[in-house]
């Protein structure tokens, strides 16, 4: 019963969104590509989408600069 | 020098096609890079033209200020290697439709700016073109730090972070992490085309 965000192993939770996830792991940054076992969540669907059990997420946060 | 390993590689490079969007401090360095490599194609896009202040860090010089930066990229490449075949396309990416100068190259590379932009291109890229590998980067300001720099893969995508690096608009852009960066862009991009350097 746990999940991988970003190569760290925590507690999954039933009917857990991504939007609720990334408020629990503190990820507060507006702008993160997510995705759930390498398939894009698109930012509309953050509210939505439960987070499956087991799943390897990858969150990423890009920053300003190029 | 292997020079069985090198003409593989140079047959290898030389049927492979790269995009890049943007061409400022990250796109820049990183055409260039691929284009000493012995790339065979690049496709460039950009909108903005080559500014005083861009010459810290870009890969332009004094008297191309006022240019396109495509146009003046594409100089300096075929200076470097003129057997590169240099596309070039003036457009701001705008989104829905990033994906569009993208479609038939082997790898895309994002050099855009703004956080926003960035995420928008990379999540329309690994949409749109499931197939593609994309190689990204994110916090590229400041100096220094060099270790914190890795890459993450997941799936097609492939980013160069340095996660703990500050905003552009809160730090500084210098020639040193941005080439730094750029040149690990270049660096993923070929171990994409010709495979892990065992």
């Amino acid at each position: 019963m746990s999940i991988e965000v970003n190569g760290k192993n925590i507690d999954w939770i039933e009917n857990e969104t991504v939007k609720e996830l990334l408020k629990r792991v503190k990820y507060t940054f507006p702008l993160v590509v997510v995705k759930i076992n390498n398939e894009l969540v698109p930012r509309n669907k953050f509210n939505e989408k439960i987070v499956p059990d087991n799943s390897k997420i990858a969150v990423i946060h890009m920053i300003s600069g190029g | 020098m292997n020079i069985e390993k090198s003409e593989k590689i140079r047959l290898k490079l030389k049927e492979s096609s790269v995009g890049i969007a943007g061409a400022g401090g990250l796109g820049s360095n990183v055409a260039i890079a691929l284009a000493r490599s012995g790339i065979g194609k690049l496709v460039l896009v950009d909108f903005d033209k080559v500014e005083e202040n861009n010459l810290s860090r870009q890969y332009f010089f004094r008297d191309q200020i006022g240019k396109l930066k495509i146009h003046a990229l594409k100089e300096n490449i075929k200076r470097i290697n003129p057997d590169v075949k240099v596309e070039i396309l003036d457009i701001k990416l705008s989104k829905k439709n990033m994906q569009k100068p993208f479609e038939d190259v082997d790898v895309v590379v994002e050099a855009l700016d703004s956080a926003e932009i960035k995420t928008c291109f990379v999540e329309e890229i690994l949409e749109k073109l499931p197939n593609t590998p994309l190689v990204a980067a994110t916090g590229v300001a400041g100096y220094g730090n060099s270790d914190r720099i890795k890459t993450i893969h997941s799936g097609n995508l492939n980013l160069c972070a340095d996660e703990e690096a500050r905003s552009s608009e809160d730090d500084v852009l210098l020639a040193p992490k941005v080439c730094l960066m750029a040149n690990w862009q270049a660096n993923l991009v070929l171990e994409i085309l010709l495979g892990e350097d065992k």
